[in-house]
């Protein structure tokens, strides 16, 4: 057994230390920007501002296994059964306090929304900048159905400006060009870390497991701009790396490779893990993880704030089907996986609703394609046994692809 | 070698005896809900049906939703491969099953040799399983058994939106009281049910020729429908309520 990743104790002290510095804000001199996951961060970290994500304290209250019982209440405000538990999870826990973190998530100053993940962070960051009363900043990213185009180029790049203009305003001081330089190069730096991070997965046995990745993501998403988010995946990479030297797999006797698509099903990481586990089979890679370090190309190391507008534009839920299905095809080549597992999540539509057309798309891989009906935090979706019976039935089909391909 | 196939699904047990390239006995009780209780249930009648006893029997494959909680049996193996298998034995030439059991449907697509190579199962809800045929007969107050035949009577299928079984039940309820006939709304129910199997059959993506398996398809009206969204013959046979513990009996032959 490969055991724990080392590298995950000093995680876990560094979110510590993150929120706790995000709680006690007020006391530092330091204001708070609640910011959507695909949100553009770097300004606010060269700014000095906390940012904090209601998207990974909704990760954290899944993993908790509270996610049920706290959009049940948000339902019962009048949010209906299929708005995105992490908003229903937020809004429950801004108002009852409910919470991993003690007491919940510190209070923004500010709100920075990006729709380049949903539709759905729009209202759900409205609502929440009339209740804490409180300014808005919304970056609005054109959908990509097949190409970036100049106009949007220009109109993305405006709004950067214009970004600058709120936090000058909202901070009342000057934007630090500076620093800015100085973050934007961390935060390319971080995200090619976090790229040969997930690269190490390719080796056979794989390091590491999707499990893992879902876990070691929390600072790319957070942090990414300051040093130690750079400290810590250099470490973790020289960990995988050794692992990768000795042969040391995550998953006992990996025999089968598999690659996730969406986000996880949080309460439900142990069980998931154990149970593909127990067919010999690895999550290796995952589409989700993965789109933290899938724009690299686009951003210009001396030009981060000229550039970043194409690269949040671009991410993987803001593209057409197609170009997904690339990125998928991609994976499957990449980490040379035996078949895909698509978590249907009833929260978030953009990455649920093209994956039918996806499994067409990908149709010459020719590996098998299980569906998982759940939500990554609401466990009031999560059916056991349905889900035990296809993931048997799947890594059954798998196996016998496979003795059949031995056999010749 | 005596092999024995238990096949313990939600709502009903099956099981199948199976020696020297033929089947020695099967027999099938409704589960109850106890799992385990029926599964000995099962054997207890089944054993004295053949007149063997468990020492004669060398090995056995549980499958169904049950199927972990068989502590004598030798393995586990999901419906998927077992439904297979089972079919492959009975109508060698099948390469598209369908089958609709009482809380999951499934498409299984086998290649030339029986093997698996793909499958699909309802993902999203009840909607398309046994269990939505259950509810509708007891909305029409009818038999179970007589559902089928009931449909084909009926000249203008009605027509039933929602998918959803508790919704449907509802509309059917109205259509009742909107006066359309028994046998159309019938006839309506099974073409709804049919349409949601059709669409999971074109995502694995039909080849036929096609069966069904399962106690579903002992239901004619289910398997007419079905004909004539695919159109293509739906084959089936008697022992279609078996195939999935005769599978489950065949692959227990293979174990060493
Ligand atoms: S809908 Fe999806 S992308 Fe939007 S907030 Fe919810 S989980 Fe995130």
């Amino acid at each position: 057994m490969a055991g724990r990743l080392k590298a995950t104790k000093k995680m876990k002290r560094i979110m510590r230390n993150y929120y706790m510095e995000a709680k006690y804000s007020k006391y530092l001199g330091k204001k708070v920007a609640w910011i959507t996951s695909g949100g553009p961060v770097e300004p606010l970290i060269a700014m000095g501002v906390i940012p904090v994500y209601p998207e990974n304290h909704g990760a954290m209250i899944g993993a908790s296994k509270m996610g049920g019982r706290l959009s049940e209440y948000a339902e019962g405000l009048g949010y209906s059964q299929d708005v995105c538990s992490y908003v229903k999870d937020d809004i429950t826990s801004s108002i009852t306090k409910e919470s991993p973190i003690k007491g919940g998530l510190p209070e923004p100053d500010m709100l920075i929304c990006s729709n380049n993940i949903c539709g759905t962070v729009l209202k759900w960051y409205e609502i929440q900048a009339r209740k804490f009363n409180v300014p808005l900043f919304i970056y609005d990213t054109p959908f990509v159905h097949t190409e970036f185009t100049d106009e949007a180029r220009d109109y993305v790049n405006e709004q950067t400006k214009e970004y600058i203009r709120f936090l000058e305003k909202t901070l009342g001081k000057k934007f630090n060009y500076k620093k800015m330089n100085l973050v934007g190069k961390r935060s390319l730096h971080a995200m090619k870390l976090w790229k040969e991070v997930l690269n190490t997965a390719a080796h056979k046995p794989s390091p590491m497991t999707a499990f893992d990745a879902f876990f070691h993501l929390a600072l790319i998403v957070t942090l990414r701009g300051k040093k130690i988010v750079i400290t810590y995946y250099q470490s973790l990479l020289k960990e995988l790396q050794e692992r990768n030297k000795q042969n040391i797999g995550a998953v006992d006797n990996e025999k089968y490779r598999l690659l996730w698509d969406n986000l996880p099903i949080w309460f439900r990481m142990r069980w998931l893990s154990e149970k593909f586990a127990s067919h010999n089979a690895a999550l290796v890679a995952d589409t989700y993880t993965q789109a933290w370090c899938g724009v690299i190309d686009y951003i210009d190391e001396n030009d981060f704030l000229g550039t970043m507008g194409e690269a949040y534009t671009r991410i993987h839920l803001n593209v057409g089907v197609d170009q997904m299905a690339d990125t998928i095809k991609g994976f499957i080549l990449q980490y040379d996986v035996d078949g895909l597992v698509m978590h249907s999540n009833r929260s978030c539509k953009p990455y649920s609703f093209g994956q039918y057309d996806i499994q067409n798309l990908i149709k010459e891989m020719d590996i098998p394609v299980l569906m998982i009906e759940s939500d990554m935090t609401d466990d009031r979706k999560f059916a056991e046994s349905q889900v035990e019976a296809r993931i048997d039935a799947f890594m059954e089909v798998i196996k016998q692809k496979r003795k059949e391909k031995s056999e010749g | 070698m005596l092999t024995l196939g238990l096949d313990i699904g939600s709502l009903t047990a099956k099981g199948v005896l199976f020696d020297n390239g033929s089947i020695v006995e099967k027999h099938l009780i409704q589960v109850g809900y106890n799992s385990k209780n029926a599964a000995d249930k099962l054997m207890e009648e089944l054993l004295a049906k053949a007149s063997v006893t468990s020492s004669d029997i060398k090995k056995v494959i549980a499958t169904g939703y049950g199927r972990n909680s068989i502590d004598f049996a030798d393995k586990s193996v999901s419906e998927i491969i077992c439904h297979g298998k089972g079919i492959h034995f009975l109508l060698p030439d099948i390469r598209t099953i369908i089958d609709i059991g009482g809380q999951d449907s499934k498409v299984i697509l086998l290649d030339e040799k029986g093997t698996v190579v793909n499958f699909v199962m309802n993902d999203k809800c009840a909607a398309g399983t046994g269990r939505f045929l259950d509810v509708m007969a007891r909305a029409m107050e009818t038999e179970i058994q007589h559902f089928g035949e009931l449909s084909l009577k009926g000249k203008n299928p009605s027509k039933i939106s929602s998918v959803c079984t508790v919704f449907a039940e509802s509309e059917i309820i109205s259509l009742v009281a909107k006066g359309e006939n028994r046998e159309d709304i019938t006839s309506g129910i099974h073409l709804s049910i049919a349409r949601r199997i059709v669409s999971m059959v074109k995502r694995v993506g039909l080849v036929t020729p096609v069966a069904m398996s399962g106690g579903v398809a002992l239901n004619i009206g289910v398997i007419d429908a079905l004909q004539k969204l695919l159109k293509t013959t739906v084959k089936t046979t008697p022992l279609a309520q078996y195939g999935g513990a005769l599978g489950a009996a065949l692959l227990a032959q293979e174990i060493d």
